[in-house]
């Protein structure tokens, strides 16, 4: 019951060529360990992991069990030290430098000298693209998170769901296929957090993009997931992988039916026993 | 308690009140007009102060009656230079308390108007303090008859100023146009420069540091003679001491400014596959900026000190620390203080557009918005 493959619950292990074409992350054996000054801390431990192009998967854990850390190492924002993953085939810095995915993080870490058009640009302007082109998918972008009419402002003159709203107008205005969003509405009421996770279903149904998208919260991993990765602490792991087929389409409503209430059990149930096997 | 009457207003009644007893009752005080019109608006200043104690436009009103005293006030002393008693220092001592008290008012008026005036009453009141520490200046100077060269009086001062614009032109021209500002430019320039290289390289960073720690505590005394055998009498001398002083605060600030943005903004520009030199212009200088204009305020005083100071140790005859130097040795202490006028002026002019332009530049700065 150590490790539950992720790749059993997708289309099965070894894979053709054909499979390869869709496969956007693949991690085998993947073992990450900080060395810090109170010794080393076992943030990932033999991951396996398997991610397909058009899939909504969900970290979900208690903090501290590795889940920013596995996000961050598909972005190549941290080396693994030991086995392989490969983002859309590559490694993940050749995958980084090809600009392959966007990534939103906790906070929305917004310029402030830039104004909300000029947070959207940024990543517009490193990538070399002309004026034309910036101010199109700025417009687009900004109207697809509903903040048209901001563009002037500056962050701090915006509320924090707004500010996050940009931040996700910034990592979609690269436009890559595959989104990676750490605890992207962890620091937003209730309100708000519904709301943008009607939006962002809504989203990754129009566009089909791949989304891997951590989380605390159980009703909203299995609202927004087609693929649930339950993670758990000391050393990191992922102790099991749910899938979710609800309906492509959903409205908020669908939280009260009989078939989310049971994923959701089931995902609490597996978040029990990575704490149960913890304290053995 | 908010009905009694403030401590600055009780003050300067009872130093109004007995400045005129002394009058009266002394046999050598000295009489004019003068005298009985600033005590007499002092002492409608006090009642106002009194009777009508809140708003902007009370606050106004005594601030403009206080400053018409002012002009009787120092128009007194000119019927007896050098001999005002007790009776015109109680006086001297009202009408400041009673500026005091104007500027209180002003302060607790500004709270309640809109920005655009706050804005306006804040400089202001700055320059009340610097208008009031002038006439005491005068008044004390003059009428208690200090002599010139121990402290010349700021009229005194200002005379010799108008009398003496050639020479003090020529002088900033030789010290603040060439020395200072050459020398700041590529003191600053060469810092800020030194700064992106060490940041790159580790290697600099151990080496060069301590290297630029040294040479930023060698004393301005021993290096100013040094730079003047290098570089001749003339400003080229002078610049090369600028360039020593405000080296290495542009590089320490700049280095500091360098590592100020966060990691998480750091990672943000990796994900966008930035270039090294993205990164830098795009954010890292700009978090840098709010450190680069300190070291360029603080940088901007050092230049005027140690232009000054190093045309102690030779110079052509022109220049203001040459002046300053020969003057004293002739007791004219008026041109000596006519110059350090001129230093303050540039000084502050220096220091305030590098304020403005840090203001419109940091705008987005918490500290700023
Ligand atoms: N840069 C780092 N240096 C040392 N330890 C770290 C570092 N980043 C994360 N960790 C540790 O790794 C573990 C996993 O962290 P993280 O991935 O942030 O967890 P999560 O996102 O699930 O809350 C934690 O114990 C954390 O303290
Ligand atoms: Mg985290």
């Amino acid at each position: 019951m150590t490790d539950i493959q992720a790749t059993d619950a997708a289309s099965g292990a070894g894979g053709t060529a054909e499979d390869d074409a869709f496969r956007v992350i693949e991690a085998r054996e993947l073992c990450l360990t900080f060395e810090t000054n109170d010794g080393p801390v076992h943030a990932l431990s033999n991951v396996d992991l398997t991610v397909d192009r058009g899939e909504f998967v969900s970290f979900i854990g208690p903090s501290g069990c590795g889940k920013t850390t596995l996000l961050r190492v598909i972005a190549d924002l941290e080396k693994a030290t030991a086995g392989t993953i490969s983002v859309n085939g590559m490694s993940p810095e050749e995958a980084r430098r090809k600009r392959a995915y966007g990534y939103v993080f906790q906070a929305a870490a917004l310029y402030p000298w830039r104004t909300i058009a000029g947070n959207v640009a940024l990543p517009l302007e490193i990538m070399g693209l002309d004026k034309a082109e910036r101010a199109e998918r700025i417009a687009r972008n900004l109207e697809l998170v509903n903040l048209s009419g901001f563009e002037r402002k500056f962050p701090w003159q915006l509320s924090g769901g707004m500010q996050q709203r940009a931040s996700i107008a910034r990592a979609l205005a690269v436009e890559p296929d595959l989104l990676l969003m750490d605890e992207p509405f962890g620091a937003l009421d209730e309100i708000v957090r519904d709301h943008l996770n009607e939006q962002l279903n809504q989203l990754w149904d129009r566009t089909n993009k791949t989304v891997i998208f951590v989380t605390h919260s159980i009703p909203e991993a299995v609202f927004l997931s087609t693929k649930i990765v339950v993670m758990s602490p000391r050393p990191g792991r992922v102790h099991d992988v749910i899938d979710c087929n609800l309906p492509r389409e959903r409205t908020l409503d669908i939280r009260e039916t009989p078939e989310f209430l049971e994923i959701a059990h089931r995902v609490r149930d597996g978040l029990r026993a990575g704490h149960a096997y913890d304290d053995e | 308690m908010s009905r009694s009457v403030p401590l600055t207003v009780l003050a300067g009644g009872i130093a109004l009140l007995a400045g005129l007893a002394i009058q009266i009752i002394s046999a050598d005080a000295v009489w004019s007009p003068s005298y009985g019109l600033a005590a007499a608006l002092l002492a409608s200043s006090y009642l106002l102060a009194i009777v009508w104690r809140h708003g902007a436009a009370a606050a106004f009103l005594l601030l403009a009656i206080v400053h018409l005293a002012a002009i009787p006030l120092i128009g007194h002393i000119g019927h007896g230079e050098g001999e005002m008693g007790p009776a015109y220092w109680a006086l001297l001592i009202s009408g400041w308390l009673a500026a005091w008290t104007s500027v209180t008012r002003l302060t607790a008026a500004a709270r309640s108007v809109p920005p655009s005036a706050r804005q306006a009453i804040n400089l202001l009141i700055p320059f009340v303090f610097g208008v009031w520490l002038i006439l005491i200046w005068e008044a004390v100077t003059r009428g208690a008859g200090i002599p010139q060269v121990l402290l010349p009086a700021p009229s005194a001062v200002w005379a010799k100023l108008i009398a003496s614009l050639p020479i003090l032109w020529a002088d900033f021209v030789q010290t603040f146009m060439k020395a200072v500002i050459a020398g700041y430019v590529l003191g600053c320039g060469i810092g800020f420069g030194t700064a992106i290289l060490v940041d790159r390289s580790p290697f600099l960073k151990r080496g060069l540091m301590p290297v630029g720690n040294m040479v930023s505590a060698l004393p301005i005394i021993g290096v100013a003679p040094i730079m003047v055998m290098w570089f001749g009498f003339d400003w080229q001398s002078k610049a090369a001491v600028v360039v020593i002083m405000t080296f290495f605060p542009m590089l320490v600030n700049t280095l500091e400014g360098l590592s100020a943005s966060s990691a998480m903004q750091r990672d943000l520009m990796r994900t966008y596959a930035a270039s090294y030199s993205q990164t830098l212009l795009k954010l890292r200088l700009v978090e840098a900026l709010p450190f680069i204009f300190n070291a360029l305020k603080i940088n901007s005083t050092l230049a005027l000190i140690g232009a000054i100071v190093s045309e102690f140790f030779g110079t052509p005859i022109v220049g203001m620390g040459f002046r300053i130097s020969t003057e004293v040795g002739r007791m004219n202490v008026d041109m000596v203080w006519a110059e350090i006028a001129v230093a303050a002026l540039a000084g502050s002019a220096f220091y305030g557009s590098l304020v403005l332009i840090e203001r419109t530049l940091t705008f987005w700065h918490p500290s700023n918005r």
